[in-house]
């Protein structure tokens, strides 16, 4: 238990997937000029990712892994496997969501649809590969890095409100600011990085 | 199909005129990928820690943005509007696996140091945004051109971008050094006293550099052409 803790700790925090390898940047600009719009997006990102990791976890071992059904390597297949199971699973979230709570639907829009092209889910599942979790830790893995993502879009969110009565230059407006900020915030982030995760 | 009986008009499928010129220029400054549409920039900053990345990923997108584009321009009649975005991710899909294959046969170490972000170019929203505003309603002649435009603006941009970070973070360029330190490569810099004196920045390695450096660009690039400045 203490490890999943510890793989959650450091997928949030330490290796934060926006600001430490700067996944779903594309979405986290775009969708970050009000704190509630980035809310929203947020939370649909911890559900994604936690859904969509354990089925690419199983998908990768027990369909594509040399040890699977096929006993072959197929893991050439990965790509389009794992990127077809994200944008069904959002399809099918999107549909979930609609007939059982259409407030949150509502709430979420269009950012539901937008999550299938946001590299932080592909590319979770990807490092979820490469680092070799097990079944368990890839869920940890999956929430945390969706809530260290959440957790970095609604702070530049906040700080994307308060800016924008600032006196900047025209051309550093919007845009420019909004990477200037990410970068600070990254260089805030990798403080994070002396934590010895053992500790907890 | 119903839509092979109609008679497309009589003019030749493959030109380079005005239009066709634009398709290629006006991504590279006007509706830059990076610096202004805002797509793809995942992968913009996390590989240009050294230009040798830089360019083998600029070549890896330019590849699969021209031939996804044709691709999906060639079907854009016969893909039903409510399956296509998985349409085409499996296309651009395929065409990365190809691309990922192929580094790991020639081009093992950059492989190596690209790790995900090969399979990132699937996300890259560049890819999927030129699919669905340009490719879906083109002609694949156009569509090529206009992948090979936007793969340019992003690879400029790349490129622009890893030159900063591994000129004053490594004090080389393509691995090969030119400033600061000892010298492996061309000429030994230590015994040239302008050239010893550079201490290495690791800041510009590290990701937060990235981000300042692709701030300073849109700064200089909206500065020199202010009809790009956000008004909002």
């Amino acid at each position: 238990m203490g490890d999943l803790i510890n793989i959650f700790i450091k997928s949030a925090f330490i290796e934060n997937l926006a600001l430490a390898y700067f996944l779903g940047m594309c979405s986290y600009l775009a969708v970050s000029k009000t704190v509630k719009t980035a809310f929203g997006l947020g939370l649909a990102v911890i559900f994604v990712l936690g859904i969509t990791m354990p089925i690419n976890w199983v998908i990768n071992t027990w369909l594509l892994g040399e040890n699977g059904i096929f006993q072959t390597d197929l893991t050439f297949l990965r790509f389009i496997l794992f990127i077809a199971v994200i944008a069904s699973m959002v399809q099918l979230v999107e549909m979930v969501v609609e007939k059982y709570s259409p407030a949150l639907y509502n709430s979420l829009g269009i950012f539901l649809p937008l999550i299938t092209v946001n590299c932080a889910i592909l590319g979770g599942s990807l490092f979820m590969v490469s680092k070799e979790y097990n079944f368990a830790e890839s869920v940890a893995f999956g929430l945390g890095g969706g809530f260290g993502w959440f957790l970095a879009i609604v702070a530049i969110a906040a700080i994307r409100e308060k800016i924008k009565y600032s006196d900047v230059p025209p051309a550093m407006r919007g845009l420019g600011m909004a990477f200037l900020l990410t970068g600070l915030m990254g260089m805030a982030f990798m403080g994070l990085m002396g934590i010895d995760p053992a500790a907890f | 199909m119903a839509d092979t009986t109609i008679v497309q008009p009589k003019e030749a499928a493959i030109k380079f005129g005005k239009k066709e010129r634009k398709l290629i220029t006006d991504p590279l400054d006007d509706n830059n990928p990076i610096t202004v549409q805002v797509l793809g920039i995942c992968s913009a900053l996390a590989v240009t820690t050294g230009m040798k990345n830089a360019l083998v990923m600029a070549v890896a997108v330019i590849f699969v943005l021209v031939f996804s584009n044709v691709i999906t321009s060639l079907l854009r009649k016969q893909i039903p509007k409510q399956v296509r975005m998985i349409v085409q991710l499996v296309i651009i899909a395929a065409l990365v696996t190809i691309v990922e294959l192929t580094l790991k046969a020639i081009a093992f170490d950059s492989y190596k140091q690209l790790s995900v972000f090969i399979g990132l170019i699937i996300t890259n929203c560049i890819i999927m945004g030129r699919l669905e505003a340009f490719a879906m309603a083109n002609k694949p002649w156009e569509s090529a051109l206009d992948g090979l435009g936007n793969g340019f603006g992003y690879g400029i941009i790349l490129i622009i971008v890893a030159f900063f970070r591994e000129f004053f973070g490594k004090g080389e360029l393509m691995g090969a050094k030119i400033i600061g330190g000892t010298s492996d490569y061309l000429l030994d810099t230590s015994s040239i006293a302008w050239l010893g004196w550079y201490e290495n920045n690791n800041l510009m390695v590290l990701f937060p550099s990235a981000m300042f450096v692709i701030a300073v660009l849109i700064w200089a690039h909206r500065a020199w052409n202010p009809k790009l400045v956000d008004v909002s």
